[in-house]
């Protein structure tokens, strides 16, 4: 066998990128044009007037840039709009769904993808999503352990991470159990959402991660069988602190919005958040005071991505593929990183971006409330995405039954 | 006699009536297996075990049966109350007209607001903190929110209240109340007792509806149980949205058995409540026999209005306060004003709830002079017929206000889904129409059927039609209580949470949606959409009274 000389496979190569790249770029051109005129009916959670500003502000820009109107569906929970296209598929409607692009990730991801009710694979064609970072940060390409093949789009990085207000905590608990002394020092001045909203259940999986003494299962799907044993620190260390939580654990705040709420009335010293600059951002808009910070545990939080998805009976497919592109741009991830606009982390690699974009994050501050990304320690992976539903059932079971 | 009238009653009978059939067949029929959308084919009461077996599912139904039956009775109390009262002391009549706004306001605006009132770290306690209550920090109670539902019958109540009592002054305007309150007097009852056993007895029968309609609602207070709680576990309507809203649609057959429950659950308590008739009855029977006391009491009516009037004010309060979050700058407990106020989320309003208030306002015109018309001309039609309508007719016209909203609402979405229109404004509408329809009608019918028909007699025997009589001479001499009709429809679409949720899939999104999902949030934003909701029914209000006024100048 004749080996290639070196330069020879290099020109080769070179080519064959030039080709495909302008191949992408033709097919890119064309979608361009073809979306020009679409709506797009963005479903997606509307709980934060940050969020739902900066929603409109993409909805100005693509419009502009691109012709496709942007509208806006509020939801309350993206399991809202799943239940939806699934109904709609169930009566039959294979196209012109109500839903063209939907915020999404983990369990919803999984069940519609499953059921194979997702446009795909978009995400790696995608212009912009060359510069995601997905070495660096893998679960841009892994949902709750699930591979998202292309059929959803990285839009922001999420870390757990606890909000406490430092005038009246001048040292956070670092750890489940430093936590737990913490509430039982402190009676009435912790609590967490009540699942099945997803502050909720992240805190519930935060605790199974850290109390479980093998961690291994929990990346597969639930089994029945070892369940029990699995998360009975987990139960052990809620039967203990619950007693004195907030309302004495007979209550719950419905979300982590209604969470940031009492701890601005004073009610709990503790918040929870998937969004590291969350605190600085609700700082800014005077709905936290200015002693609030954030930390995190020191042996790790649960990390994940967001994302947008296209289900397939969306009749708006390239305009809504056109908006998760423009997701991912440098300028709408640095305004998305604003702590002043919402303050939650870009999936981009800011190696992968030309100086002038770089700049653009450079330039962000930091936050008054927020840990620069070294002090934020470990990532720790999503348990696998069965686990949400059972460990929701189970802990309305217990606390409700 | 066939008139250009008579083929609107049949019409407005299928609007009241053909959705809320609909909408129980297509509950019933998933509940006991059947819905072959989503692979439903074989029948039984699978859903039902599966229901049962919910953690928590009884308490939910105990909270359910418990919290409707407690607003209920603690609402029609002081209704009386207040009626009884402001009937024997006339100057305080004036305060009657406190209690409009809260009739107009929305369920979730006096939620919220009431939740802020009385929150641990609220404006009740920071008023008094720390100077008299000495706390720094808010309280640890377990209230509101607490287990038990005691916030949500008190909100209930304060929204319900005022409700009965606009209900027990329309059946007594028109009846020679003050002679036979003096008779009763005379015979030596006190003020209270006299009104008790004089006048009541003769309105109970025309309250009974209304009272059914109470129950119903209270059964399925969705978007006041969100705000007030209980949360662990919610009462069973929660719970039937959170299984209706479930992405795995195994779920949503309990969730029809959850609504079917919950339909049973109210017939269960109107069933408990006219039970319980008979046994006061007797008991007032045996009272009036024994005759009014050999001395004179003290009169009772002035303690008798504190209850209710604090009712009224706390209603106000918690739409007071949520105005005043819509202007305050940071506001922390236990400062009891905020350090600065300001409009930042009015000049964000516009961006953010624009098209909101668009929707609700175009919905509740559109809604409200459709409802006020289709009322209208089924009353003109009544005066065409040659039988007077049976009394029977009535009980339709209640039948949208007496089947619980969450019970029947799945079903008109899976209807409308079939028919590719759910989602959509015209859905939506349609649905405000069969909620909205009964209140236009209960508001016109005593104006229209008292309207002396020989006005009309001229007019006829001038040479005009029908139709002309009605448009020259009728409508412009019932144009006030005409006027008033459309500001309570427009009241009632602006507040219609649920049938908004599911008409729409929650894609139509009125102000009502928006304050729900803003409960928890921002409440800055939540009183800018509290004060919009409460101002769209006042301006509907305002225009009703400016109708009035122009009437009577004219008169």
């Amino acid at each position: 066998m004749r080996r290639i000389s070196t330069p020879v496979a290099y020109f080769v190569m070179l080519l064959l990128t030039i080709v495909s790249a302008s191949r992408t770029q033709a097919s890119w051109e064309e979608k361009l044009a073809a979306a020009d005129g679409q709506t797009v009916r963005f479903n997606a959670w509307a709980g934060s007037p940050a969020i739902n500003g900066y929603i409109a502000w993409v909805g100005d820009e693509v419009h502009s840039r691109y012709g496709v109107t942007l509208d806006h569906v509020k939801i309350t929970d993206a399991s809202e709009a799943v239940a939806r296209i699934v109904a709609e598929r169930a009566a039959g409607r294979e196209t012109n769904g109500s839903v063209d692009l939907l915020w999404i990730n983990g369990e919803n991801f999984h069940a519609l993808k499953r059921a194979e009710l997702l446009h795909g694979p978009f995400a790696f064609e995608l212009p912009n999503f060359r510069l995601v970072d997905t070495d660096g940060k893998p679960t841009t390409l892994i949902d709750f352990t699930v591979p998202t093949d292309g059929y959803e789009s990285p839009w922001g990085m999420a870390q757990f991470v606890l909000l406490y207000d430092s005038a009246a905590l001048p040292e956070p608990p670092r750890s489940t159990s430093a936590l737990g002394d913490w509430i039982a020092a402190n009676p009435g001045r912790f609590t967490h959402p009540a699942p099945p909203d997803f502050i909720g259940t992240t805190f519930l999986k935060q605790l199974l991660l850290d109390t479980t003494p093998d961690r291994a299962p929990l990346g597969g799907p639930v089994d029945e069988a070892t369940a029990a044993d699995l998360t009975a620190p987990l139960w052990a260390w809620l039967d203990e602190a619950s007693p004195h939580f907030w309302r004495r654990g007979r209550a719950f705040p419905s979300d982590g919005q209604a969470l940031h709420q009492l701890l601005d009335d004073g009610e709990v010293t503790m918040s929870l958040s998937f969004n590291p600059g969350e605190a600085s951002q609700l700082i800014a808009a005077g709905r936290l005071p200015e002693t609030v910070r954030t930390t995190t545990f020191a042996a790790g939080t649960i990390g994940n991505t967001h994302f947008v998805a296209i289900p397939a009976s969306s009749s708006s497919k390239v305009g809504a593929e056109i908006v998760a592109n423009f997701l991912l741009s440098p300028v709408a991830q640095a305004r998305k990183q604003d702590p002043r606009i919402w303050g939650d982390p870009t999936v981009l690699d800011l190696d992968r971006l030309d100086a002038a974009d770089r700049a653009l994050f450079e330039a962000l501050p930091l936050g008054v409330a927020t840990l620069p990304p070294a002090a934020l320690g470990p990532t720790l992976a999503e348990p696998h995405p069965s686990w949400v539903d059972w460990l929701e059932r189970e802990w309305q079971r217990r606390v409700q039954g | 006699m066939s008139t250009p009238f008579a083929v609107w009653p049949p019409l407005t009978w299928g609007i009241l009536v053909a959705p809320v059939v609909a909408g129980l067949l297509g509950t019933l029929a998933p509940a006991f297996g059947y819905l072959p959308a989503i692979g439903l084919t074989r029948p039984g009461l699978e859903a039902f075990v599966e229901l049962l077996a919910l953690p928590g599912v009884w308490v939910s139904v105990a909270l359910t049966l418990c919290t409707t039956l407690a607003a209920t009775a603690l609402a029609w109390l002081l209704a009386c109350a207040f009626v009884a009262s402001t009937t024997a002391l006339p100057r305080a009549r004036p305060l009657r007209r406190l209690l409009s706004p809260l009739l107009a306001a929305p369920h979730v605006a006096i939620a919220l607001g009431l939740a802020f009132l009385v929150a641990p770290s609220g404006f009740l306690i920071r008023l008094v903190s720390p100077a008299l209550s000495g706390l720094t920090s808010p309280p640890l109670w377990v209230f509101p929110g607490d287990p038990f539902g005691i916030a949500l019958v008190l909100a209930l109540v304060v929204k319900e209240m005022p409700f009965l009592v606009l209900m027990l002054l329309a059946a007594q305007a028109g009846r020679p109340v003050e002679r036979q309150l003096l008779a009763a007097r005379s015979l030596g009852h006190g003020p209270l007792a006299a009104w008790s056993v004089a006048v009541l007895p003769q309105l109970y029968p025309s309250l009974r509806l209304p009272l059914f309609a109470v129950i119903a609602y209270g059964a399925s207070p969705v978007d006041m149980a969100l705000v007030l709680g209980p949360s662990v576990p919610p009462v069973l309507a929660v719970r039937v949205i959170e299984l209706l809203g479930h992405p795995d649609l195994v779920h949503w057959a309990t969730g029809a058995a959850a609504a079917v429950l919950l339909l049973a659950l109210a017939g269960l308590a109107m069933v408990a409540w006219w039970l319980c008739e008979w046994p006061v009855q007797t008991l007032a029977k045996r009272l009036l026999r024994r005759g009014p006391p050999a001395r004179p009491r003290v009169s009772f009516a002035l303690p008798a209005l504190v209850v209710p009037a604090a009712v009224g004010v706390a209603g106000l309060a918690s739409l007071a306060v949520m105005m005043l979050w819509s202007i305050a700058g940071r506001w922390r407990f236990p400062d009891s004003w905020p350090d600065d106020l300001h409009l930042d989320a009015w000049i964000a309003a516009p961006d953010q709830l624009g098209v909101a208030l668009l929707v609700t306002a175009g919905l509740a015109l559109v809604v409200g002079l459709a409802a006020t018309s289709l009322a209208l001309l089924c009353l003109e039609a009544e005066t065409h017929r040659s039988r007077p309508v049976p009394a029977r007719w009535q009980l339709w016209l209640y039948l949208p206000l007496v089947v619980p909203q969450a019970a029947f609402l799945f079903g008109i979405q899976v209807l409308l889904v079939a028919l590719r229109v759910d989602g959509s404004l015209t859905a939506v509408a349609l649905v405000h129409l069969t909620f909205v329809l009964p209140y236009a009608f209960l508001a016109l019918a005593g104006a229209v059927r008292t309207f002396d028909p020989r006005w009309a007699l001229v007019g006829r025997s001038l040479g005009h039609r029908p139709g002309a009589v009605f448009w020259r001479i009728k409508l412009p001499m019932l144009a006030a209580p005409v006027a008033t009709a459309f500001a309570l429809s427009v009241a009632v679409s602006a507040a219609l949470y649920l049938p908004t949720l599911f008409a729409g899939s929650g894609q139509v999104r009125t102000l009502a949606l928006e304050a729900v999902a803003l409960a928890s949030s921002d409440r800055r934003s939540a009183g800018v959409v509290v004060t919009l909701l409460a101002a769209l029914p006042m301006c509907a209000f305002l225009l009703a009274a400016l109708v009035r006024a122009r009437v009577e100048r004219r008169a």
